[in-house]
This record gives C-alpha cells, sequence and structure tokens, in this order.
C-alpha cells in the first residue's frame, strides 16, 4: 500500500489508515466483530512502526473509552473502534466523553443487537447512543471512511466543538469488503489536519486540576447541557466548511450534513443513509429511466440533525420516503421521526413515509428501494397514509399479520 | 457577526479550606491514650486518609481537619490505645 496512491482495501482498513494519516498518538481499544481487524490493523501499525502512537490494551470497551478520554484530557489525538454491544457497553463513558469536551474519534461499524446473536449490519447499535453528545456521521463508501474520519477531527477539535465523534460503517457492506480507495500522502493531511491544541483544559501534573466535579442545580449543570447543544448547532456550519476544504485540497467531496443526488427537480425524494444511500443512486437512475421525478437525499450527519437543509430540501415536494435500519419500538424509524419534526410545523410540508427495512442485515437491493418508493407513492396519492411507519420486507406469513393490523388500525 | 461559543466544563483547582475538609463528615473520632500507647506507628502505616503525624512528645497525633473517623487505626492498634468516640 502506498500513499499517494489507489489501493483495494476494506472499510476497516480504511478507518485504521484514517488514523494513522490524522496523526492519532493514543489508541485503546477491544475486539469485537466486525470491528476486529480495525485494531488489528492499527496494532501491526504501531508494532512495524508505520504508525507513531501508543497502544493500550484494555479489557472491555468501557475501559476503552474511558482510556482514550483521559489522553485525549492529557492533550493527545485519540482514536477507537468498536460495533454493536461493544457500544452499549461503553455507554455510560460515551456520556462522559461528551461532557468532557475531549473531541475523541471512534469508528462504529455497525451491527445488529443481540439477543438473537447477529453480526450483520443494523443501525440500532449507534442509534441507541444518539443522544450521548456524539456527533454521528454514517457514510456510505471505504473512500468516505478514510476521508470523513480526517474531516471528523478537524470538526471535533474547532474550539467552538469540542465534542466526541462517531463515524458510522455498515458492518461487512463496507467493513469486510475491498473497494478501490485513494489514499493521501501524508504530508497533505498534516497541512489539512493541524495537531491537536487543546484550549479549554489540560490534565497537566505541573498544574493540578480536578474535573467532572459535583455541579447542583443553582450552579451551572443545565447550562453545560445547552452549551453541547449549540457546539452540536455550531457543527453543521463547520462540517459544511470543513467538507468543502477538503474538497478543494483532495478534489473528493462527499457532503457535509448531507448530499444531495438528482434531487433539484424531483417530486418524490428517496431519503436514507450508510450504503442503502449508495444502493438508492442506482435505484434514482432506474426510475428517472423510467420517467419518474425522484432524487436522493442521503442524510450523512444523525448528530447533529441537519434540519435547516431538510425544509429547505423537502419543502414543496410531494412526498419523502424515509428508510430506516433501525426501529424505535412502537414509535417508527429514528430517521423517520426526526424528519417528521423538522416538517411538521412548515407549510407545504410533503407526507412522510416510513419504512422500517434491513434489520439484522437483511439484504437490501436497489429493487427493493424502488418497490418502497412505488409503495409509497402509491399510499400518498391514494390517500392510504394509515400508519406512522411500515414494515418492509417482513417474511410472508407474518406480512400477513401486519397487513391485517393495518386494516384494524 | 459570530457570536463565541462558550464551551463550559466543570473543572476546578484542588484547594485547602473548608472546601476539602474532610473531618466535617465524622461521626466518630480517635482518642489516643498515650499511656498505653508504644509508638509502634502501625496506626500511622494503615491509616488510609495519611492523617497522623507526631506531635511535640514523640507520639501519635491526629489531624482532624481530614480525619473521617473510619476507625482503622483503633482496630490495628496492638495497644489497644485508640479508642473512637462520639463527637
Amino acid at each position: 500500500m502506498v500513499e499517494g496512491e489507489w489501493d483495494i482495501i476494506t472499510g476497516n482498513h480504511a478507518a485504521a489508515l484514517a488514523a494513522k494519516l490524522a496523526r492519532v498518538s493514543v489508541v485503546a481499544a477491544y475486539p469485537i466483530t466486525p470491528q476486529t481487524t480495525v485494531v488489528e490493523y492499527l496494532a501491526s501499525f504501531i508494532e512495524s512502526g508505520y504508525m507513531n502512537a501508543e497502544y493500550i490494551r484494555v479489557e472491555s470497551e468501557h475501559s476503552a473509552m474511558a482510556a482514550v478520554i483521559g489522553a485525549a484530557a492529557a492533550g493527545a489525538r485519540t482514536f477507537t473502534a468498536t460495533s454493536s454491544q461493544g457500544l452499549l457497553y461503553m455507554a455510560e463513558v460515551l456520556h462522559w466523553a461528551a461532557g468532557s469536551r475531549v473531541p475523541v474519534g471512534m469508528a462504529v461499524i455497525n451491527r445488529a443487537l443481540g439477543p438473537p446473536w447477529n453480526i450483520h449490519v443494523d443501525h440500532q447499535d449507534a442509534m441507541s447512543q444518539r443522544d450521548t453528545g456524539w456527533l454521528q456521521i454514517y457514510v456510505s463508501s471505504n473512500q468516505e471512511v478514510l476521508d470523513t474520519i480526517i474531516m471528523m477531527y478537524k470538526v471535533a477539535e474547532h474550539p467552538d466543538v469540542m465534542l466526541p465523534f462517531m463515524v458510522c460503517l455498515d458492518a461487512f457492506v463496507l467493513s469486510h469488503t475491498f473497494m478501490p480507495v485513494k489514499i493521501p500522502r501524508q504530508e497533505e493531511v498534516d497541512e489539512f489536519l493541524p495537531p491537536y491544541r487543546p484550549r479549554h483544559w489540560l490534565l497537566d501534573p505541573s498544574e493540578p486540576i480536578s474535573f467532572g466535579n459535583l455541579v447542583l442545580p443553582d450552579e451551572e449543570y443545565q447550562e453545560m447541557r445547552w452549551s453541547i447543544d449549540l457546539s452540536m448547532r455550531r457543527a453543521l456550519e463547520i462540517m459544511e466548511d470543513v467538507a468543502e476544504e477538503f474538497s478543494e485540497r483532495f478534489g473528493r467531496y462527499h457532503g457535509g450534513a448531507v448530499m444531495k443526488y438528482r434531487l433539484s427537480d424531483a417530486d418524490y425524494v428517496l431519503l436514507t443513509s450508510a450504503t442503502l444511500a449508495s444502493e438508492a443512486e442506482v435505484a434514482i437512475d432506474i426510475m428517472r429511466d423510467e420517467g419518474m421525478r425522484v432524487g436522493l437525499l442521503k442524510l450523512r450527519s444523525f448528530r447533529p440533525f441537519p434540519h435547516r437543509d431538510l425544509r429547505e430540501s423537502l419543502q414543496g415536494r410531494k412526498g419523502v420516503i424515509v428508510i430506516d435500519r433501525s426501529i424505535s419500538f412502537s414509535s417508527g424509524g429514528p430517521m423517520g421521526n426526526e424528519v417528521r419534526s423538522s416538517l411538521y410545523d412548515i407549510s407545504g410540508a410533503p407526507p412522510v413515509v416510513n419504512y422500517i427495512a434491513g434489520l439484522g442485515g437483511r439484504d437490501i437491493t436497489y429493487n427493493d428501494l424502488i418497490m418502497m418508493t412505488k409503495d409509497a407513492i402509491g399510499r400518498i396519492s391514494t390517500g392510504r397514509l394509515k400508519r406512522p411507519y411500515y414494515w418492509y420486507k417482513l417474511k410472508p406469513e407474518y406480512q400477513r399479520v401486519e397487513l391485517a393490523e393495518e386494516v384494524i388500525s | 457577526m459570530e457570536l463565541e461559543v462558550p464551551i463550559l466544563i466543570p473543572v476546578s483547582k484542588p484547594r485547602r479550606g473548608a472546601s476539602g475538609e474532610t473531618g466535617l463528615w465524622r461521626i466518630e473520632k480517635p482518642v489516643i491514650d498515650e499511656g498505653k500507647c508504644i509508638k509502634c506507628w502501625i496506626c500511622w502505616l494503615y491509616c488510609p486518609e495519611e492523617v497522623i503525624y507526631e506531635d511535640q512528645s514523640g507520639f501519635p497525633a491526629i489531624d482532624l481537619s481530614y480525619c473521617k473517623g473510619c476507625g482503622v487505626c483503633a482496630d490495628v492498634c496492638p495497644a489497644k490505645a485508640i479508642e473512637m468516640v462520639r463527637e
């Protein structure tokens, strides 16, 4: 593998390379399928001297996150990676990272949650952590994995942001699949991404401080939460600026918080994220050939949520089809709910049809996306929008129960 | 005009004074009977708060500003020279 050249690598290899190119100096991680090869690559990079960093071996994901928070608090740029149950095991410390305002970086290889045991793609793991205060970006290709991790360090370390970030990639569809990736040269990345210099607080033995102390109701607890929220909102603009700067330097633009595809004249908008969004580009091309005016809005950033972008892009359309790869039980897809709440109070808000699809790695092809789009257009044009969300491609015997339920309700 | 984003973090400097005086939590305090004390310093060795020091007469003494009253000193004393007394 040569920097500055094309190579054919997996998403996990791209994530590890991105950490190296970002000059991460501390890595702590615990292996879990399908993340394992990320930490194996990092271990071999460090062992062979290709990457200059400390590798902390830990006994759990909870400790991995605690270790990188400590290292980041002492001024290091840090990285870890996890999946599924590992991410849940980190949950408590995820809140600590955001509350500490340390810009820790993490690759989350999205995998279904047990029980039942399943190692395939599903976004439930990351969606369950959506309120931890982490920036959450979903990517569609191995190139986007590499580029986004580098870009997100710049966003997260911006003095107005100072929040941790997770770059989410689909298990196996990206993590273990080889794709051509242009690997930037180290000097190019160094010019783009300056060294991390914490400005707000630093653990320094010569000037001891204590951190995370008791903050009572009359003190600034609520203001601290507000400050995370404000930084997240500010991160939306910064993300766009960083994406544009990246595109000028490296010639690749993956979008800021959203990416639009054949959207300008579309009547119906397909809105989804991660690898379903790249599959959706194929679906859009086919439907366009059939004369349907459909476009794609790929949601890259789920946190911060790009409300304004969505309102501007979706106002006045005939319908929006949101496809979620996770479920908030009895409430719908997390993305579907956010999109609806974004659009609720504007005049000319299009109807939103939300599908729950592809859970536990069930295959969703472009044909499925076309089926969902046509089903949604049919429902919108005939007024059959009885329910806030629909399950797509249940096994037939269960689909019958679901359809009967739809008729009753 | 861009407004600066205030980054609020719960950080403080450790300091002496009322905020650090852990002795306030105590319910029972250790009292040393110098008549029984054999100056073996096992109490000093075991004190988890490091509040036992040598007084002017060479006996162990306790800094009650920081003693939490755990009673470990009384428990380990081989001469039974330390008694825990209700404050």
